[in-house]
C-alpha cells in the first residue's frame, strides 16, 4: 500500500505545486495572498467543460484556450480589484481578495449550478484509465503519468521563465526592489500583470487536472485546494517558487500517507496541520529567505 | 538640459519641496547640497517620476516630464542611482547590469557598455556570478553606479553616492563620477559630503527645509563663510 499512496500522493503533490506557484510568485511580487487563486483554478475546470461541451473541441486544444482565458482573468483580476489599491495597507487588499474569491465562486454557481457535476470522460483517451506501470502490488495509470509529466513540464518551463527570460529576471528584481526596479525602466504594473498571467494559467491546468483526476467539478472547489496550495507555498517558504514546488509535492504525499494509513477523512486535516505546524516551528518554510538586510 | 519650475512636492500632508527651480546644462556636474530632510532625495524621485510633484513644471531637454511614467523617464535618458544604492541583492551582478539595460533593445551596445562598465569596475567582472546583496557597501556602489550607467543615460542623478563608505572608497567613486562626466554623461549629484561634491562640481544648489537657499558655481560656494561654516566645517 506504501507505494500506492506514495505515487498517488506524488500526482496529487504535483498539483498541488503547479497552483501553489501561483501563490507564491504573486506574494513576491505584491506581498499579497491571492485567496481568489482558488478560484481561478475553479473557473478552469468550468471553462474546460464549457469549451468541450458547448464548442466540442478536442482536449488538447481546451486546454491551451482555458490556460489563455485564465491568464486574463488573472490580469483582470489583479487590474480591477488589486491595482486600485496598491498604496493601501496591505490589509485592504488581503481583504479584497477574499472579496474576489467569494464574488467569483457565487458567479460560477449562478452560471454552471451549485451541484457537482462529472468531468466529461469522452472528450478523453480512453487509455488514461488504465495502467501504464506496476511496482509490485502499486500500479501507476496513464492519467498519472500524464499528470505528473506535464505538471513536471510546466515546472521547467516555469522555472526557465523566471530565471532566464528579460521579463522574469524583472519578476525577480521587481520582488527584491520594487522602487529599484521601477527606477530601472521597468514598467512596474505590466510585470505584475506578467505574473498573474503566469501564475494564472499553471493554476488553469492545475484545476483541469484535479477535475479529471476525481472526475467531479464544483464551484467551492477551488476553496479547499486553494487553502491546500496556500499551505504547500507557506511549506515551502512563501515567496520561493523552488520552495512551492517541494512544498506541493510534500503536502501531496503526506496527505495520501495520512489518508492510507490514519483515515482518509482526515485527508484534508493534514494540510493544515502542515501549516500549523510550519507556523510553529519555522515560519519562513523550507526554502524561506531569512529578513537579514545588508544596508 | 533639465529644468525645474517652482516645483512643490508633498509626502501626503508634509509639504518637502516648497518651489524648487534649478536648471542642469548639458556636460556639468550639478551638486544640490544640504544637510538631512532637506528634500534632496525628494527631488531626485520627482524628477525620476516616482513621486509626482503637485505643482510646477519638469522638463528635460525641452520636453516637459511633469508626471511621466518612470520608464518614460528612463527611456528619454534620465537614470538616478538611488539613495541605499537599491540594487536587487539576491540577482547576480550580472542580472543586475542587465536590469540597467531592461529598456534597450540593442544586444550589441548593451555588451558593449558591459565591456565598459567592467572596465569602469574591475571587482564587478571578479563577482559576475555572485548574487549582489553578498558585495561590500562600496562595491554594491560601485554596481548601482555601473548599473544606472547601462541604460545609456544622457543625465544621471546620483543620490549620496558617498554614504556609509570608507573615505578611500569615497575618493575612488567620485574620480569615477568625474570621468563619466568627461565621457559626455551629465551629472546632477545630491550629496551631504559638500566638500567633496564642490570639488567635482560645476555648480552648486544649496536645499533647505525644501528651498533652495543658495546657488552659484562650486568655487564661489566654497569660499562663502555662511557654507563653510555650516557645510564645509570650516570656521
Amino acid at each position: 500500500m506504501f507505494e500506492q499512496q506514495l505515487i498517488n500522493g506524488l500526482t496529487l503533490g504535483m498539483i498541488y505545486a503547479l497552483i501553489a506557484v501561483g501563490y507564491t510568485m504573486v506574494y513576491g511580487v505584491i506581498q499579497l495572498i491571492n485567496f481568489a487563486h482558488g478560484e481561478i483554478f475553479m473557473l478552469s475546470a468550468f471553462l474546460a467543460v464549457t469549451f468541450i461541451t458547448v464548442f466540442g473541441l478536442p482536449i488538447y486544444v481546451v486546454i491551451f484556450m482555458t490556460m489563455g482565458c485564465c491568464a486574463l482573468i488573472g490580469v483582470m483580476l489583479d487590474i480591477f480589484a488589486y491595482r486600485p489599491l496598491r498604496q493601501s495597507p496591505r490589509l485592504a487588499a488581503l481583504i479584497t481578495a477574499i472579496g474576489m474569491s467569494i464574488f467569483l465562486q457565487n458567479l460560477a454557481m449562478i452560471i454552471w449550478g451549485s451541484r457537482p457535476r462529472p468531468f466529461v470522460q469522452e472528450a478523453l483517451p480512453a487509455f488514461l484509465r488504465t495502467p501504464a506501470l506496476s511496482f509490485g502490488e502499486a500500479t501507476v495509470s496513464w492519467l498519472q503519468l500524464t499528470i505528473f509529466g506535464t505538471a513536471s513540464l510546466l515546472m521547467i518551463i516555469l522555472f526557465l521563465i523566471i530565471n532566464k527570460t528579460r521579463v522574469g529576471t524583472a519578476m525577480r528584481a521587481l520582488s527584491q526592489n520594487r522602487t529599484g526596479a521601477a527606477l530601472m525602466g521597468i514598467n512596474v504594473n505590466r510585470v505584475i500583470s506578467f505574473t498573474f498571467a503566469l501564475g494564472s494559467s499553471m493554476g488553469a491546468v492545475a484545476g483541469i487536472m484535479v477535475a479529471i483526476y476525481y472526475n467531479t467539478l464544483y464551484p467551492t472547489m477551488g476553496y479547499v485546494a486553494g487553502v491546500k496550495a496556500f499551505a504547500a507555498a507557506v511549506l515551502g517558504g512563501i515567496g520561493s517558487v523552488p520552495g512551492a514546488m517541494i512544498g506541493g509535492i510534500i503536502l501531496g504525499i503526506a496527505e495520501a500517507l495520512g489518508a492510507g494509513y490514519i483515515s482518509s477523512l482526515y485527508r484534508d486535516g493534514i494540510a493544515y496541520a502542515v501549516m500549523i505546524a510550519v507556523i510553529i516551528f519555522r515560519p519562513s518554510g523550507i526554502l524561506g529567505k531569512s529578513t537579514v538586510e545588508k544596508v | 538640459m533639465l529644468r525645474l519650475e517652482d516645483v512643490h512636492t508633498y509626502y501626503g500632508n508634509i509639504h518637502a519641496i516648497k518651489g524648487l527651480s534649478l536648471r542642469v546644462d548639458q556636460g556639468e556636474i550639478v551638486t544640490l547640497i544640504g544637510s538631512n530632510g532637506a528634500g534632496k532625495s525628494t527631488t531626485l524621485m520627482t524628477i525620476s517620476g516616482i513621486i509626482r510633484p503637485r505643482t510646477g513644471k519638469i522638463f528635460f531637454q525641452e520636453e516637459e516630464i511633469t508626471g511621466a511614467l518612470t520608464d518614460r523617464i528612463v527611456k528619454l535618458g534620465i537614470t538616478q542611482v538611488p539613495e541605499g544604492r537599491m540594487i536587487f541583492p539576491r540577482l547576480t551582478v550580472y542580472e543586475n547590469l542587465l536590469m540597467g539595460a531592461y529598456l534597450r533593445k540593442d544586444r550589441k551596445g548593451i555588451k558593449m557598455d558591459e565591456e565598459h562598465a567592467f572596465e569602469l569596475f574591475p571587482i564587478l567582472k571578479e563577482r559576475r556570478k555572485q548574487a549582489g546583496g553578498t558585495l561590500s557597501g562600496g562595491e554594491q556602489q560601485m554596481l548601482a553606479i555601473a548599473r544606472a550607467l547601462m541604460a545609456r543615460p544622457r543625465l544621471l542623478l546620483l543620490d549620496e553616492p558617498s554614504l556609509g563608505l570608507a573615505p578611500i572608497v569615497v575618493e575612488n567613486i567620485f574620480e569615477v563620477i568625474s570621468q563619466i562626466n568627461s565621457g559626455g554623461t551629465t551629472i546632477l549629484l545630491v550629496e551631504q559630503n559638500a566638500q567633496m561634491a564642490l570639488q567635482v562640481a560645476h555648480k552648486g544648489y544649496v536645499l533647505e527645509t525644501g528651498r533652495i537657499i543658495m546657488q552659484g558655481p562650486s568655487r564661489e560656494l566654497m569660499e562663502n563663510p555662511k557654507i563653510q561654516s555650516a557645510y564645509l566645517g570650516i570656521d
